[in-house]
């Protein structure tokens, strides 16, 4: 069930409004196999999925509207016709409504996350969301720039590696708690506002099948890159992909007086 | 897997069911096997309910014989139970073909668990087809608020495929019926909530099978109503059955389904809706021992090499593919003449008893090509042989199925003229 948005969506009348990202990405269980021209990795017939990251990033939009922090949650996605799928997998899990921005086939393996961004901050223009979350990367890329950029963008304050989303002391901020290298790292942020979602953020649900079944009658929109006006002209060329070099067997030793001659031996210690 | 290039069949069917029947894609002249959207999600939750709720718990349900509980519970809280159940009723009001596909993907993880899930669809079933508004609000009402079960409460220990010679009987005593008796193999004896009983309301022997048996809904706490022990059963030992005494069990006349006389009609139509998703646990079945013995024959070395280029191995696998693509589509036949509001007895049976046959003989294979391991508790396989065995024998014997089958197919043919 598809139809066009002519006119601005009707915000929640309390409560933040909230713009999810979702990509679909081939799933995590799945053995990724080269193509054997080296060009990327097999798709065709492939099993896909929402990536990780991002299913909490729905997860926590949902929590929040069951909490009343949020009003409104929409899922959108950037991707191939399949994406819609990935969109209704949003919807059974709490989402209201869903955006799919469809890219054409022959652009969609050049699409990088400058572009992404680009899309969804024209999107953000007219949805005028208080809070975007995205997952942190895609795990098929791992690039973990599509957030950073967005709030680049829109100019917005940016809390990425979320592992906690709650109100400030005087709830007129986001109190989020970070996941960084030296722990975890807590920062006030004022909305509008980009918080990308790191993996204790929180554990998503099933979508139950009632749910699953009435998402079929949520709305779901579609747009062009053309309508929002986002050039796709890719930045970057992939010359080759290839498997990583397959790990060389090992040797086992007896005793740290082996070890370190060995060590010696290959000129790795004095 | 094998089964990664699967085609699903799509059902194209009357306008009774055209919830079913919503607009295919990828037909082909009339047929398509493609799974529509709402049945691929179902599938999926399924499938992801399978690998996180029920495989890693089955060795030791199976182990413990304890009931599945809290995979109920969760079943139950996904919508995942009572599938078919009218949505005045709260229901989701899905299909045969619907509970096939949740079915084979349970009985993958564990047959046993899938049997606990999925036999609320034979108790609930005469209620479903013959009880009246009140009687479903109350007894299937029951089932959708809480994860309760139910029972179908027809053999006994001297009756099971002669269900015309069961021996419980059941007196009228002014407005209520007093039943006696004792039903056996019951499943899900001791965990439910309430029964559908048949026993018999006329104690004339003359009085033909159509006539002689009533069919009640009997409530677990009504005094009289005593499940005995957990039976220690070889396979399928996460499911609960029992014998069960009815000593002088008061029933009131609303309990009584249908009209006094009716009870085998409702018992044995039951069956036209339960015995493909059955055979939909025996494909199960198949599905996993194919899995395990292609993931066990590719890893396992012998002469130099892993067991599956040894054709001898090769060719067990590819007896387990034919096996298991033919039963399953079997048995979506059987479900896609149910949905379409036909009358599926045949196809009912040439599924369930080509699926429960199909199931043995994969289970098998599967231990035999895990050779020695095969044997051994340590690994998955010698579970399915023990659990398949059920197929051939309970919802109807494999040997009732080819009396059923050939009555079938005479009646047919004596009726064109040669």
């Amino acid at each position: 069930y598809i139809h066009i948005i002519n006119k601005a969506d009707m915000a929640a009348s309390k409560g933040l409004k909230i713009l999810v990202g979702c990509k679909r990405v081939i799933d995590y269980a799945v053995k990724v196999r080269v193509k054997p021209d080296r060009s990327g990795v097999v798709t065709e017939g492939v099993k896909h999925s929402m990536n990780p990251f991002d299913e909490i990033a729905v997860e926590e939009a949902v929590r929040m509207k069951e909490k009343k922090l949020a009003g409104e949650a929409v899922a959108i996605s950037v991707g191939p016709p399949q994406s819609q799928e990935t969109l209704r997998t949003a919807l059974a899990m709490g989402i209201d409504r869903a955006i799919h921005v469809e890219i054409p086939l022959a652009q969609l393996e050049k699409l990088q996350p400058i572009h992404v961004s680009k899309l969804l901050a024209k999107v953000c223009e007219s949805e005028k969301p208080d809070l975007v979350i995205l997952g942190k990367q895609a795990i098929d890329d791992d690039c973990n720039q599509t957030g950073q950029m967005l709030a680049a963008l829109l100019d917005w304050p940016q809390a990425t590696f979320a592992s906690k989303i709650e109100p400030s002391q005087d709830s007129k901020q986001l109190r989020v708690t970070r996941e960084v290298d030296g722990g975890l790292e807590t920062i006030d942020v004022s909305v509008p506002a980009v918080v990308t979602s790191d993996l204790r953020l929180n554990e998503p649900r099933y979508a139950t099948l009632p749910n699953i079944m009435k998402a079929k009658k949520k709305p779901l929109a579609k747009m062009s890159p053309d309508q929002l006006g986002v050039d796709l002209q890719p930045r970057q060329e992939v010359i080759s992909v290839e498997d990583p070099p397959v790990r060389k067997a090992g040797a086992k030793v007896e005793s740290v007086e082996d070890l370190v001659g060995k060590l010696r031996e290959k000129g790795l210690v004095k | 897997m094998l089964n990664g290039v699967l085609k699903s069949v799509q059902l194209v069917g009357s306008a009774s069911r055209a919830r079913l029947c919503s607009a295919p894609t990828e037909l082909v002249g009339g047929i398509s096997f493609k799974l529509s959207e709402e049945q691929q999600s179902l599938q999926e939750l399924a499938r992801k309910f399978t690998a996180d709720e029920i495989l890693p718990v089955a060795a030791q349900y199976d182990v413990s014989g304890e009931y599945p509980w809290p995979v109920i519970r969760k079943a139950h809280s996904l919508g995942l139970m009572n599938l078919s159940l009218p949505k005045w009723l709260g229901g989701l009001e899905l299909g045969v073909f619907d509970e096939c596909l949740a079915t084979e993907e349970f009985s993958f993880g564990c047959s046993g668990i899938q049997t606990a899930i999925l036999g609320n669809g034979l108790g609930a079933s005469p209620l479903l087809m013959f009880g009246t508004k009140e009687q479903q609000k109350e007894y299937l009402g029951r089932l959708i608020d809480e994860p309760l079960m139910c029972a179908y409460a027809v053999t006994e220990p001297g009756a099971g495929s002669d269900v015309a010679g069961i021996k419980t009987t059941a007196v009228r005593k002014g407005d209520d019926w007093v039943i006696n008796g004792q039903k056996m193999w019951i499943t899900n004896g001791g965990v439910a909530n309430w029964y559908f009983v048949l026993a018999r309301s006329d104690p004339d022997p003359k009085t033909p099978a159509g006539k002689a048996f009533t069919g009640f809904v009997v409530d677990r706490d009504t005094p009289g109503v005593n499940p005995g022990r957990k039976e220690d059963n070889l396979g399928q030992r996460a499911s609960d059955t029992r014998g069960i005494t009815f000593e002088d069990v008061v029933v009131p006349a609303k309990n009584v389904l249908g009209t006094p006389g009716m009870g085998f009609k409702i018992a044995m139509g039951a069956f036209d809706k339960t015995r493909a998703p059955v055979g939909a646990g025996a494909v199960g079945i198949a599905k996993r021992a194919l899995h395990e013995a292609t993931q066990y024959a590719m890893q396992r070395k012998t002469m130099g090499v892993p067991i599956a280029q040894h054709q001898a191995v090769a060719f067990l696998l590819a007896d387990m593919a034919i096996g298991l693509e033919t039963a399953r589509l079997a048995v979506w036949r059987a479900a896609y003449e149910a949905d379409c509001g036909r009358r599926n007895t045949y196809y009912a049976s040439v599924a369930k008893a080509f699926a429960s046959d199909v199931a043995n003989k994969s289970a098998s294979d599967a231990v035999q090509v895990f050779g020695g391991n095969g044997y051994n508790k340590e690994y998955p396989v010698e579970k399915l042989m023990r659990d398949a065995k059920i197929f051939q024998i309970y919802e109807g014997t494999s040997q009732i199925q080819r009396l059923i089958i050939s009555r079938e197919l005479l009646a047919a043919a004596m009726s064109v003229k040669s």
